[in-house]
């Protein structure tokens, strides 16, 4: 239900804010240079530019549904939250003659993840007691009790009265409305009914905002993200876990790729070569490097060494292929030019082989960087003693989602800056690529 | 024994089904030195493929190449290649591209660079050493291309349709360019092309080459090349003999592509 709200807020965002912002900043809806003066331009792909007022709008569209939909501090407008306080409800017990008598149960509703908070001292915050209510008069007294947010009480009404359920007491009304086992009344605070046994039950109001185990407001994620650097987790601090995990990528790939170009470029240079590594690569090239995980650790354990040669076999097919495709890619003319003007085989291959092949290798780098990325973490979650992916399985064990959202965001900031860090790369080693 | 002999030159490739191609069959040219010749022809009448055995990069079936007194046997720096486009090194400048070849035979920087400066002169591009090839337009690319070759010093320059991918303007301009080279550097020049104009214009000797098997059909001698030599091509075209001669190559060239058509209809 929830998820349908956010999907229905978040398309109304899409369509809304165009067609408010278009009518307002119109500067940021013009076509801009040469595109400025096409006529045609739907279905001109090389007319159709980011807007970038959009980019910020969709960030910011996220953030806030992320705010409107948990129970953050952030002063941004929210969904209605969950009820939290003290309410109060009466019930009305009958006995078997037929006399009636009413009482009052006080519910105190506290934080769900109050053990999560912390006071002055910082110390946890404990959940708090029943409150103290007047007994009051006639067989049924009036009770207390507590309930965590999200939660759900069966409250034993009969404790403290006269006349219990055994002897005959039961509930026939609750808030003054006549109920029978197994109903259910709304109120402003939540829901009370009764059990199919007749007992009395309370549902605090949950709202739209979701629970922190769920999904935790971003400040809590913001906190935990500071937290995590300076306190750690499982004994390592956050740079550690992702200073590991990108440790092992650079390493395996960085091996997977020394091998690799040589053998792709012997393949494409030599018969022998070809026909030797062919079985293998075609072989191992569809195998997803998950798949390897366990053979990998039974080969190797949880260490090092075991990510490393997994990530080196992740990298390594994909490397052979790139450089293969690279020479293959080779314009013969080029050669035949080459040849021509006097160059020899060692002269061909470093001189025109290799240059040409590079824009082919960056390809298959950035690919096989993306693999690996993607690898580590997935063995990290399989095994490891420390680790991006490690930390986030661990967390989630412990149902800290907060640290899994700081594991996720880590992730993908670093597998973005991966790839930018190649296309920089890229630019600058190749500046011709693309562009004949 | 100075100039090319093209010695009784076959060429036959195998098909995989088992069948063969017969793109040159018997073909002998004598070419002096300092000619320059061009060769005309329609599709699949073997002239790139002619280019390709004299370059070295394809062995005959049988005959064989002499250029100066020995025997052809595989690429060397004393043939120098111009290819259509697409052959030069965009990982490298203007001027690494032009002094490739005395870098390969190690020489040093001293002793080419001022070669290759003048080279850039000669071609046009004195200002643009240091412009990465992708920033060329195509006839300035051509121009590269030309002033590479000619770094090396070859004997004889093969040129397969060089001029091909350039617009008309830009194409006769070119055909000036070479012209002049060709007189300054007396170099031998086989130059393949599509186009019957520009083979008139810069052929001294033309060969129309006709398919299947691929052949010499007929040969000319023509005025026009040593003519247009520093004179603006549009005058060599107003000459007496230019367009009775063209249209005497163009009429043998379409009765050719009709033969084939026949013949492929025969066939099918």
């Amino acid at each position: 239900m929830t998820g349908i709200i956010v999907f229905a807020i978040y398309v109304g965002a899409f369509f809304g804010s165009y067609l408010i912002l278009s009518r307002l900043v119109s500067s940021f809806f013009k076509r801009t240079g040469f595109n400025k003066l096409k006529t045609v331009t739907f279905g001109d792909e090389s007319a159709v530019v980011a807007n970038r007022l959009a980019s910020i709008l969709s960030v910011v569209t996220l953030f806030w549904l992320w705010v409107a939909f948990t129970n953050s501090t952030i002063p941004l407008p929210k969904m209605p939250g969950p009820f939290l306080g003290e309410t109060s409800f009466t019930y009305t017990a009958t006995l078997e003659d037929g006399t009636t008598d009413e009482g009052t149960v006080t519910v105190l509703v506290y934080r769900e993840d109050i053990q999560l908070t912390r006071d002055a001292d910082g110390n946890p915050h404990q959940a708090p007691g029943d409150p103290e209510v007047e007994p009051g008069d006639g067989f049924a007294k009036n009770d207390s009790t507590t309930v965590a947010r999200y939660g759900f009480k069966v409250i034993d009404v009969w404790k403290n009265d006269e006349v219990s359920k055994k002897d005959g007491s039961r509930i026939t009304a609750l808030n003054g409305k006549p109920i029978e086992p197994g109903g259910k009344i709304k109120t402003s605070a939540g829901e009370i009914g009764l059990t199919d046994k007749g007992t009395p039950t309370f549902a605090p109001a949950t709202g739209l905002r979701m629970q922190r185990l769920y999904l935790p407001a971003p400040e809590i994620v913001v906190e935990r993200f500071f937290f995590l650097n300076t306190e750690g987790y499982q004994g390592f601090s956050l740079l550690a876990h992702t200073g590991y995990s990108v440790m092992r990528v650079l390493v395996g790939f960085f091996l997977g790729a020394l091998v690799g170009i040589p053998i792709g470029y012997a393949m494409g240079l030599t018969n022998w070569s070809r026909g030797w590594f062919d079985p293998i690569v075609e072989f191992m090239r569809p195998i997803p490097p998950l798949a390897l995980i366990p053979l990998i650790i039974i080969w190797f354990g949880i260490d090092e060494t075991g990510k490393i040669v997994l990530l080196f076999l992740a990298a390594l097919w994909i490397m052979i292929i790139a450089a293969r495709s690279g020479v293959s890619g080779v314009a013969i003319s080029k050669v035949h030019a080459a040849y021509s003007l006097g160059a020899n085989k060692w002269q061909i291959l470093s001189r025109v082989i290799v240059p040409n092949s590079l824009p082919e290798i960056f390809t298959g780098a950035r690919v096989a960087m993306g693999v690996c990325w993607g690898t580590v973490v997935a063995a990290e979650l399989v095994a490891a003693n420390v680790g991006l992916g490690k930390m986030i399985v661990t967390a989630s064990k412990f149902q800290q989602t907060d640290i899994i959202i700081v594991g996720i965001i880590v992730i993908g900031v670093i597998g973005f800056g991966i790839e930018v860090g190649m296309r920089k790369v890229e630019n600058w080693l190749i500046p011709w690529k693309g562009r004949i | 024994m100075d100039g090319l002999f093209i010695d009784d030159i076959s060429m036959r490739f195998d098909l995989p089904d088992g069948g063969h191609v017969q793109a040159l069959k018997n073909v002998t040219l004598d070419i002096k030195s300092g000619e320059l010749m061009s060769v005309l022809g329609p599709s699949g009448c073997g002239k790139t493929t002619l280019l390709n055995i004299v370059a070295g990069f394809l062995a005959p079936t049988e005959g064989q190449i002499v250029l100066n007194g020995h025997k052809v046997e595989g690429p060397d720096p004393e043939r120098g290649m111009v290819f259509q486009q697409g052959a030069l090194f965009e990982w490298m400048n203007v001027r690494d591209n032009v002094s490739f070849g005395p870098r390969m035979k190690g020489a040093q920087k001293s002793a080419y660079t001022e070669k290759v400066d003048h080279l850039l002169e000669i071609v046009g591009l004195q200002d643009f050493k240091e412009k990465a090839i992708y920033e060329l337009s195509g006839g300035m690319q051509q121009r590269v291309a030309l002033a590479r070759c000619l770094a090396n010093d070859p004997d004889v320059i093969l040129m397969d349709e060089p001029l091909g991918a350039l617009d008309a303007l830009t194409r006769e301009k070119m055909q000036s360019l070479v012209l002049d080279l060709w007189k300054d550097t007396g170099k031998t020049i086989i130059l393949i092309t599509h186009s019957v104009e520009e083979a008139l214009l810069l052929g001294e000797r033309l060969l129309v080459m006709a398919p299947r098997p691929g052949r010499v059909h007929k040969e000319y001698r023509l005025p026009f090349a040593d003519l247009g030599v520093g004179q603006d091509l549009r005058e060599v075209k107003k000459h007496k003999d230019y367009n009775t001669t063209r249209e005497e190559i163009l009429s043998m060239i379409w009765n050719m592509e009709e033969e084939i058509m026949g013949r492929a209809e025969e066939s099918a």
